[in-house]
């Protein structure tokens, strides 16, 4: 613990056997917050990538608007910064900021703790804190109000913010630890720009995919996207789509509670996006392409197979480059585990069946947003054997990303405790 | 199981809580209200969760009029203890979540004698 205060209550020796712990609010150091997830990480000597967890790029953000290509864009960027955080250039939606439950989940407001200043950069340092806390061996960061800039109007703004971000990346962030990787941002509502990205960066170690954020209405089985997913094939690195929310969608206006749009909308935009991949035959076209959904959950997998198959069935001549079942193709692709649900474990295990999760399932944290999983969303379920278990949490994504595990953590062996006795209830 | 003392009552205000650590054994937060202490365990039954380190809020409750409409939301009487890991909240009276009372935080034995106050705690093996 980091401020815990000592209290009365000695023992025998004269120590005190009692400390006081901090509330905790935006300045609480992440490790004091992860506590309690640290104590279970010590317990156990898991191999752990966590794809998907994030920045926060507008903390940054004047570093990030100094590496935008145009004068005009970086002026417009700082006239907003001028006027306050929100919108901005980015035009991000309010929804954006009701995602801490009016201020019941700190670490979601704001990571506002002190970093030691010096050489590390204080991205590096929050990343770096979240993944010792929890054990994490690798952590995969993305964008956090970036997720929606999919729906900004202006189509060149992406484009503009997606560059520089990737670019604030790959300089500031990645180069500091080899532990940290991404799957750079693709603007794209601008095919040839997204082309371009992969081009650019396809050969940088530290990046390890490229991803769309699913929040957007463009159909990803458009002809202009072709040349793109032929380049990310080539590249060898896979493909994700990361979802998101937006409450200015139309449909997710209808949602008059941000429990319920948040609830619903991380789900429709791969739903959609997943339904187009399939139907336009992009796995024959591209079969070498590794995709990968992202931060969907996973209840909506097992209802995707069976609608795509049922109606497949009846009308496969909507659908003349698919030679198998909708179900199988998703098989062949690759999920993130978080938000994992888990409040019929019933349901759980036959998802994860399902979808073959030993071999596609991968561990995602999101950290430090406010449904966050933690590595025990895994170790704690109990219909997974231990090498179910082990491929979840880092083997899988070892072998999609091509990471290397230490030498210490190549064993199979058991962990060397008992399980936690505690059973998390819900998710 | 043995008392261990944590502090004065007094040292905490009326209506206010705080969170103790006992060795490696015990994390317990303790809520006051008057004389009287409620005790509880420092872990979420979610995630495991700091749960008794996060913030208290008044219950929500939505006004519903007498033909069925919605006249907007209100806080009620009843205080809940916020898990700042996700937002799980528990009635501090009972300890339960207000949707599914079989999830509830774990009390604590805990007394006050002479103004101070003692909870029970496993003995160190």
């Amino acid at each position: 613990m980091l401020t815990k205060t000592p209290r009365n209550g000695k023992n025998g020796k004269g120590i005190s056997r009692v400390t006081e712990l901090p509330r905790i609010s935006t300045i609480t150091d992440t490790r004091e917050i992860l506590a309690h997830a640290a104590r279970e990480a010590r317990q156990d000597n898991y191999f752990i990538v966590d794809v998907d967890a994030h920045v926060t790029e507008t903390a940054f953000w004047s570093e990030v608007v100094d590496r935008m290509e145009s004068d005009v864009y970086k002026q417009m960027a700082r006239a907003f910064k001028e006027r306050g955080n929100a919108p901005g250039l980015m035009n991000s939606t309010p929804g954006m900021l009701f995602q801490d439950v009016a201020g019941r989940i700190p670490h979601q407001q704001r990571l506002g703790e002190a970093v030691p200043g010096g050489h590390t950069h204080a991205q590096v340092t929050l990343v770096q804190r979240a993944m010792d806390s929890m054990g994490i061996d690798y952590m995969v960061v993305f964008p956090t109000p970036m997720l929606v800039l999919g729906m900004h109007p202006q189509i060149e703004m992406e484009v503009v913010i997606g560059n520089a971000f990737n670019k604030w990346l790959t300089e500031e962030v990645l180069p500091q630890d080899p532990r940290i990787k991404a799957m750079l941002y693709l603007p794209f509502n601008h095919p040839e720009a997204s082309v371009k990205c992969v081009e650019t960066y396809a050969d940088n170690p530290s990046v390890i995919g490229f991803s769309v954020t699913s929040t957007r209405f463009r159909a990803v089985n458009h002809d202009s996207y072709m040349p793109l997913y032929s380049a990310i094939q080539s590249s060898g690195k896979p493909l994700s789509f990361h979802s998101g929310f937006h409450w200015g969608d139309q449909s997710m206006q209808q949602c008059n509670r941000f429990i319920s749009m948040h609830a619903i909308s991380f789900v429709y935009y791969n739903i959609i996006h997943m339904t187009n991949w399939i139907m336009n035959g992009m796995p024959e076209r591209f079969p070498r392409l590794k995709v990968m959904w992202i931060e969907s959950g996973l209840a909506w997998i097992p209802f995707l197979m069976q609608r795509l198959d049922s109606e497949y069935m009846m009308r496969s001549s909507e659908a003349p480059l698919l030679k198998r079942k909708p179900s199988d193709y998703m098989r062949d692709m690759y999920y993130s585990s978080q938000p994992l649900e888990r409040s019929n474990i019933e349901l759980t295990e036959a998802t994860f069946k399902a979808m073959n999760a030993d071999t596609q399932l991968l561990f995602a944290s999101d950290w430090p947003h406010w449904d966050f999983d933690l590595p025990s969303s895994i170790t704690t379920l109990p219909f997974l054997n231990e090498q179910a278990k082990r491929n979840i949490l880092g083997f899988n994504a070892a072998r999609l990303f091509n990471l290397e595990v230490p030498k210490h953590k190549q064993l199979k062996a058991k962990p060397n405790k008992t399980p936690a006795k505690r059973e998390p209830v819900t998710a | 199981m043995e008392e261990v003392s944590i502090g004065k009552l007094t040292d905490i205000a009326d209506g206010d809580y705080r969170v103790f650590a006992v060795d490696e054994a015990l994390e317990v937060g303790i809520f006051r209200n008057g004389s009287k202490v409620l005790a509880y365990e420092n872990v979420c039954p979610h995630a495991g969760g700091p749960v008794c380190q996060g913030k208290i809020f008044h219950q929500v409750e939505e006004i519903i009029t007498a033909d069925k409409k919605s006249a907007g939301l209100r806080f009620g009487k009843q205080r809940h203890i916020v898990c700042p890991w996700h937002g799980y909240e528990f009635d501090l009276a009972t300890g339960c979540h207000p949707g599914d009372p079989s999830v509830r935080l774990t009390p604590v034995k805990v007394a006050v004698r002479d103004g101070q106050i003692y909870v029970s705690v496993a003995k160190p093996e």
